[in-house]
């Protein structure tokens, strides 16, 4: 395999001694698709912040084809911000009211590409905005004239029109009506094939991570506790969280399993005594063992005493659990 | 028996800048004690819209016309101390955000035995004792604490079980779920849909859940709406909607769906088109420009919801 575009090494964030992201590691490749999972407060926005520096990180190095972007003063990363690029949540919150999208589209341009002629920039805006299922002619109007689908293709032309290596996608897709959302992402997938770049796709929906990614990191309280690719970790999952996480989805059962009048309204979303049925506890209340001990159906006394690490059970496929190499019954 | 809801001929309306904007349009359904309604729609669908008005909810400006009743009375031009005597105790909605839902500067036990001292007429210390009680019935923890404490102190899903409480402390006949779990974490849905379900179970209420999210509604509800701007385009039970969707619209919407299972998709399916706009002119048919199965006919007369009681569909060429 290629060198890693981006390796992520020991990377930690604390907020006033709170450990929002612990020693994390991982390596994205080219034009590869990484999900990351995990409930709100798991550290997956922190993380992605991190890497971006728009947050500092306690430890760690991300090294973006060999250079440090933590590493020297800001103003010396900045040159590499035109190969990391994101797309936020709130397609309309993260646009300039009062710029015209035009204008918002070709900023990273003006920044980046000075020596490009306000022509020249201009055929670049209109070009992107036509590539991400806009028209041209719409550089001149403002952001509250857009829908949120809409919106978010701007948010993604304002990214793209760079070229990244790398576009982190934070729950770019969540604000939006199914309809819509699939048409992003076909948007999203299109521009990877065609400009090689990877992408971090964070986003709390499962189903459409499984889809994406070709690899897929589950966070839990700031640590990874699985990583696998999709197919595998979908369809077995091995870190008991994974495995509740994946259990809590609300399903439309496949037609197939419709047969006459299924017990559909009986039957429990949440088996009862899922390890998810109370509320996740606070990040950094647990400094040593493992974080997901306290709603685990399987811990042991080990689990309380000695961090498990995230070590590799089969090919590319890494687990933090003292018990990942034992068959464990399934959850009731 | 009276329906516990019936809406007959609903429209609302809200002046737009480019005219008038048909939030709901036409709409009338029956929702029976006990039963558990899912209405679905993307937004700006009207879902919303609907059931502030059974609410009497809608702000002064909007325009409705039709006809609602609550358990046989007239809701729309009621006075809102009539309506006062209903609401919050015998017709109660939740909303998807739980932190703009609970007043910012009371205590939690003080709004919950709000409820109670209005509603029925108990002392502040009676109304306290069952509010907490019925905090322990939707499985927060640490009660005694939990009453003492803001609205901000709590997570989204704490406040949303308070809001859940709040909403069952006078045994409603109706409770409407507006997206209760759209703000939530997947684990924090599981735990407020399962909530659902057991009070529904204790108190048999009727129930009307309201989400874009196809997957929340098919494990709890009886029947399912499916909404397309501004109008109720199918009725059908819920197994019979997911298994052989008769509205185009509502195929569609099934097949954009991304499963946890199955082979996985190297592109995602989609719907093409966007949806109507606030203010756009609408066809006769809205779903037409979108439609795989459009034909003339449906740019120039209205599909009326025709069918019966449970299983109904506004289409000129519906699915067989």
């Amino acid at each position: 395999m290629n060198a890693a575009l981006l390796q992520v090494r020991n990377l930690r964030v604390e907020f006033g001694g709170q450990t929002a992201v612990r020693d994390v590691n991982f390596d994205l490749f080219s034009a590869e698709t990484v999900g990351l999972v995990g409930e709100s407060g798991a550290g997956k926005s922190t993380l992605a912040r991190a890497l971006l520096r728009l947050l500092r990180a306690a430890h760690g190095s991300v090294e973006l084809s060999g250079v440090d972007l933590l590493k020297g003063p800001a103003q010396g990363v900045r040159a590499q911000r035109r190969n990391l690029q994101i797309v936020f949540q709130d397609p309309l919150a993260s646009l300039n009211p009062r710029m015209r999208v035009g204008d918002a589209i070709g900023e990273p341009l003006l920044i980046f590409e000075p020596e490009l002629s306000a022509a020249a920039r201009r055929r670049k805006v209109a070009a992107i905005l036509e590539r991400v299922g806009l028209s041209a002619d719409m550089a001149s109007r403002y952001p509250h004239e857009f829908s949120g689908g809409q919106c978010q293709r701007i948010g993604i032309a304002r990214a793209a029109v760079l070229r990244p290596k790398l576009l982190v996608c934070d729950e770019a897709v969540s604000s939006l009506d199914v309809s819509i959302q699939g048409q992003i992402i076909n948007l999203l997938l299109d521009l990877q094939q065609e400009m090689g770049m990877a992408m971090l796709f964070i986003s709390h929906n499962l189903a459409v991570v499984r889809h994406l990614s070709h690899r897929v990191l589950v966070m839990y309280l700031g640590r990874l506790v699985e990583v696998a690719s999709s197919e595998t970790l979908f369809a077995a999952p091995v870190h008991p969280y994974t495995r509740a996480l994946l259990a809590a989805v609300p399903r439309i059962p496949p037609l197939a399993a419709l047969p006459g009048r299924p017990p559909l309204a009986e039957g429990s979303l949440l088996a009862e005594g899922s390890p998810l049925a109370e509320e996740s506890p606070l990040a950094g209340l647990m400094a040593r063992g493992c974080a997901f001990r306290d709603r685990c159906p399987y811990a042991l006394p080990l689990c309380a005493s000695s961090d498990p690490p995230l070590l590799e059970i089969g090919a590319g496929r890494l687990v933090a659990c003292h018990r990942s190499h034992e068959t464990l019954n399934p959850l009731s | 028996m009276d329906p516990t809801l019936s809406v007959d001929e609903l429209n609302v309306r809200f002046a737009h800048r480019t005219g008038t904007l048909e939030a709901v349009a036409g709409a009338s359904l029956r929702i029976e004690p006990k039963e558990c309604v899912g209405v679905v729609g993307e937004s700006g669908s009207g879902k919303t819209q609907l059931f502030l008005a059974a609410m009497g909810l809608l702000p002064g400006h909007a325009k409705v016309s039709g006809s609602i009743r609550f358990a046989g009375n007239e809701v729309l031009g009621a006075k809102a101390a009539v309506l006062n005597r209903v609401r919050g105790s015998k017709l109660t909605m939740i909303f998807q955000d739980p932190m703009t839902s609970l007043t910012p500067h009371l205590r939690v036990g003080t709004q919950l035995s709000e409820v109670l001292v209005c509603h029925a007429g108990l002392s502040w210390s009676e109304a306290r004792a069952a509010a907490g009680r019925m905090l322990e019935r939707v499985r927060i923890p640490d009660v005694r604490r939990r009453l003492q404490q803001y609205p901000y102190e709590l997570s989204g899903g704490m406040r949303q079980r308070v809001m859940l409480a709040m909403s069952l402390l006078c045994k409603p006949e109706l409770l409407i779920a507006d997206e209760p779990t759209t703000a939530l974490d997947v684990t924090v849905q599981a735990q407020i849909m399962e909530l659902l379900r057991a009070a529904r179970g204790e108190t048999g209420m009727a129930l009307v859940l309201i989400s874009h999210d196809l997957g929340v509604i098919a494990g709890l509800a009886d029947r399912i709406l499916v909404m397309y701007a501004g109008r109720i385009v199918e009725n059908a039970a819920v197994t019979e909607l997911l298994r052989r969707p008769r509205h185009p619209y509502t195929a569609e919407l099934l097949k954009c769906v991304p499963s946890l299972s199955g082979p996985l998709l190297a592109r995602m399916p989609t719907l093409a088109g966007q949806p109507p706009q606030p203010g756009e002119a609408l066809q006769a048919c809205p779903f037409a420009p979108r439609c795989p199965r459009a034909a003339d006919r449906c740019r120039v007369e209205r599909p009326a919801l025709a069918g019966a009681a449970n299983a109904s569909v506004a289409c000129h060429f519906p699915l067989s």
